[in-house]
């Protein structure tokens, strides 16, 4: 779910918010921080095109990228720490949810129950994920530097058109997929009788994080649509007065 | 010299219905050698377009209105950023000249604080008794009307019953509350949190598979002890300042103990009563040595502690001299 929105709260303020409280120490950090995880990201992309190009069959590609994705994706999780700190003018909340959604996805999902990593779903959702940071990470470096190309600020108002629905379905079919699995081993589940007289069902856990796309996605679908109107829409009345 | 000279006019109301009684009251003054009028102008805080403009007001009339904009809905500001006005307010006493511009708001469908402390109490209450009672489908159907044979399960019952039944008593005749009124969807938050964490306990206290706690009958009477004495506590601090705020309706007083020594806890604490429903609820997670209850009660911490912290900063605005000793919610710690 986090596929292209994973920004969206940044969305909001990346190009309108005055980077006030935010001293040059901290810009150099965020600036080496994001040209580093565009950097992991494009070692990811080229690594699936390389094992696609060695293999000849887009199947099993997750196993090639399996250890730099966990890295770079797991690493996201310093964004929390930075919109705590507040030298990220985001939501702390919004960007836990979107960063833990992800991390939930490659650790609790994929990386646990090893029956689904050879799904094509996987690949769907690690594509999206990779386009999406590597446009994301590039978009808020060049920010930090004020040299925004246009095409890099286009390309992240626009691709996530695709890349959205595609990261959801990815995902939603890998958890799917995954659900056999887990009710068979009772994965992650505790049961009674117990001395905590504590019970966790994993696999009915799984189900309500799927239900619960239902109401998020079209939710932040439709916010990332109505940034881009706001980000990129002045820029075609420019082009109607000529 | 108390003669209501009043002209409403209406400038650009785009909705009829968008008229509103301004709340500040000016006074009149006794005996004046002439009187000082004032004009209020209302705009709204949204669209900034002028919704009523009254010249010429000593006392303010209640304007007959759409009684959809009832008074308790209405929010008034001096300035866009600042906080409401009060009912109480006097338009004299307020930062403005002769002419008083007004922000209006619309806070929305408004409820009682009554309205939403019974609903929140009695839902918690019924709903752990259909779990103790096993209704059918919560649990497999041959537990169905069934009863636990263990004791601590049935005390449990009795503890959650009877705290949530003083809650709802103490609602209808101890509280005494200043605000009025909340937004209407705070009752459904409120409702589904209280609710879905009661479902959630009675679940499991109540379930035919329950494992009475590890230390045996020494723990739950450990638990029952400190759940009872808190209980009583709890109900102490509500009437002590209940009594406080029937002495004086309108000013502020510091709560001090009483005869009562469950007040005693006053000279170390600002906010007893959320102490001891802290340590109520600790009481019953040890009775009944249960994951749901323990997050429960942790939650129930972290949210009473914001609220005790934020009415120890007011105490502390409030009173010059208010004591040194004491803490928002637990003596010497927090």
């Amino acid at each position: 779910m986090s596929a292209a929105a994973a920004g969206t709260s940044k969305a909001a303020h990346g190009d309108v918010a005055p980077k006030k409280r935010r001293g040059p120490g901290a810009l150099a950090y965020l600036v080496i921080y994001n040209v580093v995880m565009t950097a992991g990201w494009l070692v990811i992309a080229v690594g699936l095109v390389r094992a696609y190009l060695a293999r000849g069959s887009y199947h099993g590609l997750y196993y090639s990228i399996e250890k730099p994705l966990k890295f770079f994706q797991t690493g996201a999780m310093l964004e929390i720490l930075h919109c705590a700190v507040g030298i990220v003018p985001s939501s702390v909340v919004l960007t836990g949810f979107q960063v833990m959604s992800r991390v939930f996805l490659t650790w609790a999902v994929t990386h646990s129950v090893r029956e689904v990593q050879s799904e094509d779903s996987v690949l769907l959702f690690v594509t999206a994920w990779t386009v999406t940071e590597i446009i994301r990470y590039s978009f808020y470096t060049f920010s930090l530097l004020n040299h925004l190309p246009f095409l890099i600020k286009w390309a992240r108002y626009t691709f996530f058109f695709v890349l959205y629905p595609m990261g959801v379905t990815g995902e939603l079919l890998t958890i799917y997929a995954a659900l056999p699995y887990v009710q068979k081993t009772g994965l992650y589940s505790v049961t009674l009788p117990n001395k905590y007289n504590f019970s966790f069902d994993y696999h009915s856990f799984l189900i309500l994080v799927m239900i619960s796309y239902i109401p998020l996605f079209p939710q932040l679908y439709f916010h990332m649509i109505r940034q881009r109107k706001k980000v990129l829409g002045h820029i075609e009345d420019y082009s109607k007065v000529e | 010299m108390d003669v209501l000279a009043l002209e409403a006019k209406n400038v650009t109301t785009a909705e009829a219905e968008k008229k509103s009684a301004p709340r500040p009251k000016p006074k009149p003054p006794k005996k004046a050698k002439r009187t000082v009028f004032f004009e209020v102008e209302i705009v709204d805080l949204k669209t900034k377009e002028k919704l009523l403009l009254l010249d010429k007001v000593i006392r303010s009339l209640s304007i007959p209105t759409d009684p959809k904009w009832y008074p308790a809905r209405q929010s008034l500001r001096l300035d866009p950023k600042a906080k409401c006005l009060r009912d109480e307010d006097i338009l004299q006493t307020l930062p403005v000249g002769t002419t008083a511009s007004f922000y209006f708001s619309d806070l929305g469908p408004q409820v009682t604080w009554g309205t939403v402390f019974l609903t929140e109490c009695a839902g918690p209450l019924i709903i752990y008794l259909m779990f103790y009672f096993r209704l059918p489908f919560i649990y497999s159907p041959k537990y169905d009307f069934t009863s636990s044979k263990q004791w601590v399960v049935h005390l449990a019952c009795m503890c959650h019953s009877v705290h949530y039944v003083k809650r709802i008593l103490e609602t209808l005749f101890v509280h005494r509350i200043s605000h009025g009124t909340m937004p209407l969807r705070n009752i459904f938050k409120n409702c589904g949190y209280y609710w879905c964490t009661a479902a959630w306990m009675a679940y499991y206290i109540n379930h035919p598979l329950y494992t009475p706690p590890y230390y045996g009958q020494p723990q739950v009477n450990t638990g029952l002890y400190i759940f009872l004495v808190c209980q009583v506590g709890n109900f102490s601090i509500h009437v002590a300042l209940r009594n406080l705020k029937s002495q004086c309706a309108k000013a502020k007083k510091i709560p001090f103990p009483t005869k009562n020594p469950f007040t005693w806890i006053f000279w170390l604490v600002s906010c007893p009563n959320y102490t001891y429903e802290l340590g109520s609820w600790i009481g019953f997670t040890v009775m009944t040595q249960c994951v749901p209850v323990a997050f429960f009660t942790l939650v129930a911490f972290i949210q009473m502690t914001v609220w005790a912290k934020g009415k120890h900063r007011s105490y502390l605005k409030e009173f010059r001299d208010y004591p040194t000793l004491r803490s928002s919610i637990l003596p010497f710690i927090l």
